[in-house]
């Protein structure tokens, strides 16, 4: 079809549009300095959208996935295979199984051989993130090889651990700190609160596709 | 709610197929079904408080606006140049990029695609592209099963129907009748109206379906020229789910989508949120660059990129009407058209309905076809006052039915039905009154009769009287009138 393509740039090509330069209206997001504001937003946007938001530190990390988990009755558990806060998944999950029967699926085959367990058998996915807006209440996933797309998007629940110290303004200042452009990865999921719908007569509802529920662990390290 | 009424406009439809050139048998048939006008009612309504609520500070509102134009403005005034880098970028990620300039060519490359996958099963995100070229009646002539899966665009596809409205394609249905339908078309369906039981019948019957295709296929909400990306907004999961599980990935947009940076999205997803739904953010910001690298676990492992013409270089060729493809398909010119909340998006007959349907079906179909729908409008202003990148949408409106009643001239490149609408009669009723009106003794002649016959106008002048009464001259001219005032005050 590369015809096709010669005979849309010349119409394109035919037009010769004046080229209008770079604006200088500047984008004004929400924005704070102060960390305390950052968090009360974060925490607030999240919990407007329907996500549990739980708070606890490095240390009690693994205690705060346990009862979490426990309580949830969640007994079926996908987990990724690396990450900065792995060991302490691995622990929490090890301190369930003292009182508690707990499957866990490790999410380090190809999705061909889990796709279905994952469909079927899971009761929630535990991934990090990478970054926090307060803006929104929006959490940044960064999917790579140790915790894939799909362990945030198929289990019914989603567990989202975020330290504190990552949460920034707004969307469009992460993008330029991080120099974004240079790097992008196969794929960005801004995730803020659980899958939702108002498709029948303006009703909300949660849990179309997505996870119904989304819980988000706060970890304080500042 | 008795049957009939719901149903009056479906009925209407199955008989005739929905189209443009009875647009106005289709409108008096809306304006006629009350549930129907009543659902649409509630849903504007709806629509328009949210949106005025994420809007709140009026500043901020002007503000965001303006820099949305601009983007897509200077955008749009290189878009050879983006889609040239947006190719390359996306070659360099892995996406492999198709260009079509018409519907037939979209259908296809998706066809070949799909051939050489043995695909039998497409999943589909909401894409109002796909509509556009009529995906699934197509696929389905060679044995290709296209599957909604978006919970407005799955009740609407049940029903052999299609969207009324870009945002949410079911608007047009109550509870009840979202019940009637599942209970109509589902096996092992009890009817209900909560409505979180209806979604998660919804979710159920898909989740397999998910498993099962061979092919997702998703729309575009902003396409990346300097990284090659896809944006893709949206709540409810299944953009993701269709573009993460099954093997290949299609994205289909028109080729207006391209945005020149990264930065550019930011400010033009949350205009895009607040005026469509009035949400902050949705819940989901997909941004897909590549099909799955090396060592990556899930992901497609085949995405393609489909870029559709059909019709938008002939907007682009017109610089005023090039304002058309700023659109960023929100949807908030329709909850604020007086014309769409009471007669409906099915009305218009057209993929697009209400006010940026009425400007950009006649690029995609030609005049002949959309000339009635650019005379639908009152000219009220709501919809350019609403647009968050302000398409003058009342102006294009005007230069639109200039289009379809004058020929060409040097000033603009012909249309796709050019004059389709002019009227011998019409024409020669106004040389003749701008003869008139340019000689003074046959003007005064003429209305001084007009004076003289005053008692000889009928009461009832067709279709002019349907409701408006019968125009009746003064007893005398306003020449007459002026002259005597200005006598009197000499004397």
């Amino acid at each position: 079809m590369s015809s096709s393509r010669e005979a849309i740039f010349a119409r394109l090509r035919d037009a010769n549009p004046k080229v209008k330069t770079m604006e200088t209206i500047a984008y004004q997001p929400w924005v704070s300095n102060e960390t305390e504001v950052l968090k009360t937003r974060f925490i607030d946007g999240l919990s407007a959208s329907h996500a549990e938001v739980l708070t606890t530190n490095r240390h009690a990390l693994n205690e705060t996935l346990k009862t979490l988990i426990i309580e949830k009755q969640f007994a079926r558990i996908a987990i990724g295979t690396g990450g900065d806060l792995h060991s302490e998944i691995v622990k929490a999950i090890s301190l369930v199984q003292i009182t508690h029967p707990l499957n866990i699926l490790q999410f380090d085959v190809d999705f061909a051989q889990c796709k279905s367990q994952l469909f079927n058998d899971i009761d929630a996915g535990i991934t990090h993130c990478r970054v926090g807006i307060a803006d929104t209440g929006t959490l940044v996933l960064w999917p790579d090889n140790t915790e894939p797309r799909t362990l945030s998007l198929i289990p019914p629940a989603h567990i989202a651990l975020i330290k504190r110290s990552t949460i920034v303004s707004n969307f469009a200042e992460l993008m330029v700190t991080e120099a974004w452009q240079n790097k992008m990865p196969t794929n960005i999921v801004l995730v803020s609160g659980p899958s939702k719908t108002a498709d029948i007569q303006q009703t909300l509802a949660y849990g179309a596709h997505g996870p119904s529920q989304l819980v988000v662990i706060l970890i304080e390290d500042m | 709610m008795s049957q009939s009424d719901s149903n009056s406009l479906n009925n209407g439809v199955h008989i005739q197929p929905l189209a443009p050139e009875h647009f106005h048998q289709q409108a008096k048939a809306a304006l006629a079904d009350p549930q129907l006008r009543q659902n649409f009612r509630g849903a504007m309504d709806y629509l328009k408080d949210k949106r005025k609520l994420a809007f709140s500070d009026v500043a901020e509102e002007k503000h965001i606006r303006n820099l949305s134009e601009a983007i897509r403005q200077r955008c749009l005034s290189k878009l050879p140049d983006l889609l040239e880098q947006l190719e390359s970028n996306c070659i360099n990620n892995g996406i492999q990029v198709h260009w079509a300039e018409d519907a037939i060519q979209a259908n296809q490359i998706i066809a070949d695609i799909a051939q050489r996958h043995n695909a039998k099963e497409i999943i589909k995100g909401k894409s109002m592209v796909s509509e556009e070229i009529e995906l699934n009646h197509e696929m389905a002539k060679l044995g290709i099963n296209c599957l909604e899966s978006d919970m407005g665009e799955y009740i609407v596809q049940l029903d052999g129907d299609k969207p009324s409205h870009i945002i949410m394609p079911a608007i047009h249905k109550n509870k009840q009748e979202v019940s009637d339908t599942f209970a109509a078309h589902l096996d092992n369906f009890t009817p209900t109206i909560d409505v979180d039981e209806l979604i998660q019948t919804g979710r159920s019957r898909l989740r397999q379906k998910f498993q099962d295709a061979d092919i997702g296929l998703s729309g575009v909400n902003f396409a990346v020229a300097e990284t090659g990306t896809l944006c893709l907004v949206e709540n409810e999961g299944n953009g993701r789910m269709c573009t993460t599980v099954p093997d290949v990935h299609i994205a289909i947009t028109g080729i207006e989508k391209v945005v020149e940076f990264l930065t550019d999205v930011p400010p033009l997803y949350s205009a895009l949120t607040r005026s469509a739904t009035g949400q902050a953010i949705t819940t989901y910001f997909n941004m897909i660059t590549s099909p799955r690298r090396e060592g990556e676990l899930d992901g497609p492992q085949e995405v393609h990129l489909v870029l559709l013409d059909n019709g938008r270089t002939q907007a682009f060729q017109d610089e005023e009407m090039r304002k058309t493809l700023q659109c960023i398909r929100c949807g908030a010119c329709m909850n604020h058209c007086p014309v769409y909340t009471r007669i409906g998006g099915h009305a218009y007959g057209t993929v697009y309905p209400g006010p940026i349907g009425k400007i950009i079906s006649p690029h995609m179909m030609g005049l002949e076809k959309t000339k009635d729908l650019v005379t639908a409008s009152s000219l009220c202003g709501a919809c350019g006052e609403v647009c968050p990148v302000k398409i003058p949408i009342p102006e294009m409106l005007q230069r639109l039915r200039n289009e379809a009643k004058n020929p060409a001239t040097a000033a603009h490149p012909e249309i796709k039905g050019q004059a389709s609408a002019a009227s011998k009669t019409e024409m020669l009723a106004m040389k003749s009154f701008a003869y008139a009106a340019t000689h003074p003794a046959i003007y005064h002649l003429g209305s001084w009769s007009a004076t003289k016959v005053r008692g000889l106008i009928p009461s009832k002048l067709g279709a002019w009287t349907q409701c408006r009464s019968a125009p009746k001259p003064a007893s005398k001219t306003l020449h007459q009138l002026l002259k005597a005032s200005h006598k009197k005050d000499q004397s």
